[in-house]
C-alpha cells in the first residue's frame, strides 16, 4: 500500500470542476512535484488535503487510514504539515513563536498547569525549544530569531514558514510553491533544503511548483494537472516530454 | 542599551529578562505596599478601581488582544461576578468560596457565550457580544427572586477569619493588588506556553492555526472561558468596592470603558491593560473638574476681551449647559478612542516603547524607526 493515496477526488464549486476525479499515490520518502497551468487545481489539492476544502467526493488515505472526514486540526495531528502560496505566517508575533507554534501538535501540558507554569510545562516548553534550535540551524534562520514576521523580507517569510512546518516534525510535508517570490539563489538554498529535508529528516514531500528548474531538481516523479484533471504522471523527463502536457503550456 | 547574551532557553522563558526588569518592578511593588500609608483614602479608593478595571482588562486582553476576539460583553461578566457574590453572601458563604465560585460561574457563562462566537468574526461577534450583555442586564432586572430586580442589592463587608475587612482598608487594598498580581502573573504563563501561543495564532491566521493543528474552536471557547473568569473574581472584588449593586451600574458604557482601557493602554501586551485603566479611571475625576472649571474659565476670558458682566454670565450659563449635557462623556469617550486608533494604534504602552527607545538610541532615534511596516498581501479567500 502506498504512503498517502487520493482516490477520485474532486471538488466542485457549482457547475467549475476545479478538481477532477484526481487519483494518485505518494510513495514513503519521496518528493512529488504538481505541476500545471494558472487554475489547473493544484493548491485546490493541498487545501483539500489539509482540509480547508471538503471534498465534494473521493477519499484521502494516510498511512492505510481514512482521513477524508478529519478535522483541519487533526491532520496536522497526524503528522501532514504545509506551507502556503500566500505565506500564512503569525505576522504579529516572533520568527521564535511562530516556530513555537509549528510544536503545537506535540504540547501535552493542560491549561491549569500552564497558568501555573509548573515544573513540568517548563521541562517540555525546553524540550520544544531544542526541536526548534534544531530546524532554525538547518535553514540558517539564527539571525532572525527575535525579529517580528511583520518587519521581515518576503524570502526570509518563505523559509520561516517552511521551519514552522518542518518543526512539527511531519511525516508528510505538502509545500505549495517554495520558490514563488524568491530569486534565484534563493530558489537554490530552497532546493538544496528540500533535499535536505527528504534525504536527512526522511519527510515524505509533496509540492506544487511552478519553477521547472527546481522541479527537475528535486523532483522523483512529477504529476501534470490541467482542468483538475492529471494529464501525465512519471519521472521530470517524461513529463515534460508528454505531447498533452506540452500541448497545455504552449498550445497545440 | 543593554546587549543580553543568552546562554540557556531559560533566559528566554523567564518573565523577567534581566535585573533591570527586577528593580523597576520592585520598586513598582515597594511603593504600591507603601501606598496606603501614606496616600490618603480618596487616592487609595482610586488606585483600587485602577486595579478592579485592571484585572477586567487583562482578562479582555487575553480575549480581544491575543485571541483577536473582540467583545462588548464585559460588563456583563462582571456583572455575573458581582451578582454571584451578593447573592451566595446572603447564605453565609465564606469569602474565598464565592471569589471562587464568581470567576468559576463567569468562566462557564463565558465558555457558553464563546460558542456562537465560533462562528462570527469582527463585527458580527461584537453585536452578538453586546446582544448578550444586554440579554444580562434584562435578566438582572427582571429575575427579582434572586437578583432583587432594579432594586439593586447590598453586598456585605467581607469577613474571613473571624476579621472583617471594610472596602476601604489597606487590606482590601492588597487584596485587590494580589489579584491583580495573580492575573498578570497568571496571563503571562499562559503566553509563554502553547495555550497563549495558539491565541495569537488564532488572532494573526486561523487558517495557518487550523494547518499547524490547532482546535480554533476550542481554544476559542478557552479564551472566553478565561477572560470571562478573570472578569468575575473582578466583579466580585467590584461589588464589595461598591457595596451595592444594581443592573443599571452593567450597562453598555462600561463594556465601552473596558474597551478604552485595552485600546489606548495598547493592543498587544498586558502592561497596556494596567496604563489603560489607569488612564480610564483619571479621566473621570479630569472631566468632572473640567465641568466645574471650564465655564469659570471661559466666562473670564470672555470678560477679560470685553464682554459685559451680563454677557459673560450668559456665556458661563451656557457653557455650563453644554457641559454637562447627556451624553457629552460618551461623546469624549469616543473621541478619544477614534484619536487613539488613528494617532496611537499601539496606546499608551507604544508611545512608552518609542519613549524608552528613544533614549536607548539617543541621538540617533529616526522617527522611522516606528513606521508601520507595509504587509504583503495575504490571500482572503481561505478565511
Amino acid at each position: 500500500m502506498s504512503y498517502f493515496r487520493a482516490e477520485n477526488l474532486s471538488l466542485h464549486f457549482g457547475g467549475l470542476k476545479a478538481v477532477d476525479a484526481v487519483s494518485f499515490a505518494v510513495e514513503k520518502g519521496e518528493i512529488l512535484s504538481i505541476i500545471g497551468p494558472n487554475g489547473a487545481g493544484k493548491s485546490s489539492i493541498f487545501n483539500l488535503i489539509s482540509r480547508i476544502y471538503s471534498p465534494t467526493s473521493g477519499r484521502l488515505f494516510f498511512e492505510d487510514q481514512d482521513i477524508t472526514r478529519e478535522p483541519a486540526y487533526g491532520i496536522a495531528r497526524l503528522g501532514i504539515a504545509r506551507t502556503f502560496q500566500n505565506i500564512e505566517l503569525f505576522e504579529n508575533a516572533t520568527v521564535l513563536s511562530n516556530l513555537l507554534v509549528g510544536r503545537h501538535r506535540h504540547s501535552t501540558t493542560r491549561l491549569w498547569q500552564e497558568l501555573l507554569f509548573l515544573p513540568n510545562v517548563r521541562r517540555t516548553e525546553k524540550i520544544h525549544r531544542r526541536r526548534v534550535e534544531q530546524v532554525i540551524d538547518l535553514l540558517d534562520l539564527a539571525a532572525y530569531r527575535d525579529k517580528l514576521i511583520s518587519g521581515l523580507p518576503y524570502g526570509v517569510r518563505k523559509v520561516i514558514e517552511l521551519a514552522r512546518a518542518l518543526c512539527s516534525e511531519p511525516k508528510l510535508i505538502l509545500l505549495d510553491e517554495p520558490s514563488s517570490g524568491l530569486n534565484v539563489e534563493e530558489t537554490d538554498d530552497m532546493s538544496f533544503w528540500i533535499r535536505d529535508i527528504k534525504s536527512e529528516l526522511g519527510v515524505t514531500v509533496l509540492m506544487v511548483e511552478h519553477d521547472m528548474t527546481l522541479v527537475n531538481r528535486v523532483s522523483d516523479r512529477v504529476i501534470a494537472l490541467n482542468y483538475g484533471r492529471v494529464l501525465a504522471m512519471g519521472s521530470p523527463a517524461e513529463v515534460q516530454g508528454h505531447p498533452d502536457v506540452v500541448a497545455a503550456y504552449l498550445g497545440s | 542599551m543593554r546587549f543580553m547574551f543568552k546562554t540557556d532557553y531559560d533566559d528566554d522563558i523567564k518573565l523577567l529578562p534581566h535585573s533591570g526588569y527586577v528593580l523597576s518592578y520592585g520598586c513598582l511593588l515597594a511603593l504600591l505596599v507603601i501606598a496606603p500609608f501614606v496616600l490618603g483614602s480618596y487616592l487609595i479608593s482610586q488606585f483600587v478601581f485602577v486595579f478592579i478595571y485592571a484585572i477586567v482588562g487583562v482578562g479582555l486582553m487575553i480575549l480581544a488582544g491575543f485571541t483577536g476576539q473582540a467583545s462588548l460583553g464585559h460588563a456583563a461578566f462582571l456583572a455575573i461576578g458581582a451578582y454571584t457574590t451578593a447573592y451566595l453572601q446572603q447564605f453565609g458563604v465564606p469569602f474565598p468560596v464565592y471569589f471562587l465560585a464568581a470567576g468559576l460561574l463567569t468562566g462557564l457563562v463565558g465558555a457558553v457565550v464563546g460558542f456562537p462566537a465560533l462562528r462570527l468574526q469582527g463585527i458580527y461577534l461584537v453585536i452578538a457580544t453586546i446582544s448578550f450583555a444586554f440579554i444580562v442586564e434584562e435578566i438582572l432586572a427582571r429575575w427579582e427572586s434572586v437578583t432583587h430586580g432594579n432594586e439593586g442589592m447590598r453586598v456585605k463587608t467581607i469577613q474571613w477569619l473571624g476579621t472583617s475587612v471594610p472596602r476601604d482598608s489597606p487590606t482590601f487594598y492588597f487584596l485587590c493588588l494580589g489579584v491583580l498580581t495573580l492575573a498578570i502573573v497568571g496571563a503571562m504563563n499562559l503566553l509563554r506556553s502553547p495555550t497563549g501561543r495558539a491565541f495569537v495564532a488564532i488572532r494573526d491566521s486561523e487558517t495557518a492555526a487550523r494547518s499547524m493543528g490547532i482546535n480554533v474552536a476550542a481554544y476559542k471557547v478557552k479564551s472566553f472561558a478565561i477572560s470571562a473568569a478573570i472578569t468575575g473574581f473582578a466583579g466580585c472584588l467590584f461589588a464589595h468596592k461598591l457595596s451595592f449593586i444594581s443592573p443599571e451600574m452593567f450597562t453598555l458604557q462600561l463594556s465601552i470603558e473596558f474597551i478604552m482601557v485595552i485600546i489606548i493602554g495598547g493592543t498587544f501586551s498586558l502592561h497596556g491593560a494596567v496604563l489603560g485603566a489607569i488612564f480610564i479611571v483619571m479621566v473621570d475625576p479630569f472631566l468632572t473638574f473640567l465641568k466645574d472649571d471650564i465655564p469659570g474659565v471661559v466666562a473670564g476670558i470672555a470678560a477679560t476681551f470685553g464682554a459685559g458682566a451680563a454677557r459673560a454670565g450668559q456665556i458661563q450659563s451656557s457653557v455650563a449647559a453644554f457641559a454637562s449635557a447627556n451624553g457629552l462623556k460618551g461623546a469624549i469617550y469616543g473621541l478619544i478612542i477614534i484619536l487613539f486608533i488613528l494617532f496611537e494604534p499601539l496606546g499608551l504602552y507604544g508611545r512608552w516603547l518609542k519613549i524608552k527607545l528613544f533614549f536607548q538610541l539617543f541621538p540617533l532615534y529616526k522617527r522611522a524607526t516606528f513606521k508601520r511596516q507595509k504587509i504583503y498581501v495575504k490571500s482572503e479567500r481561505n478565511r
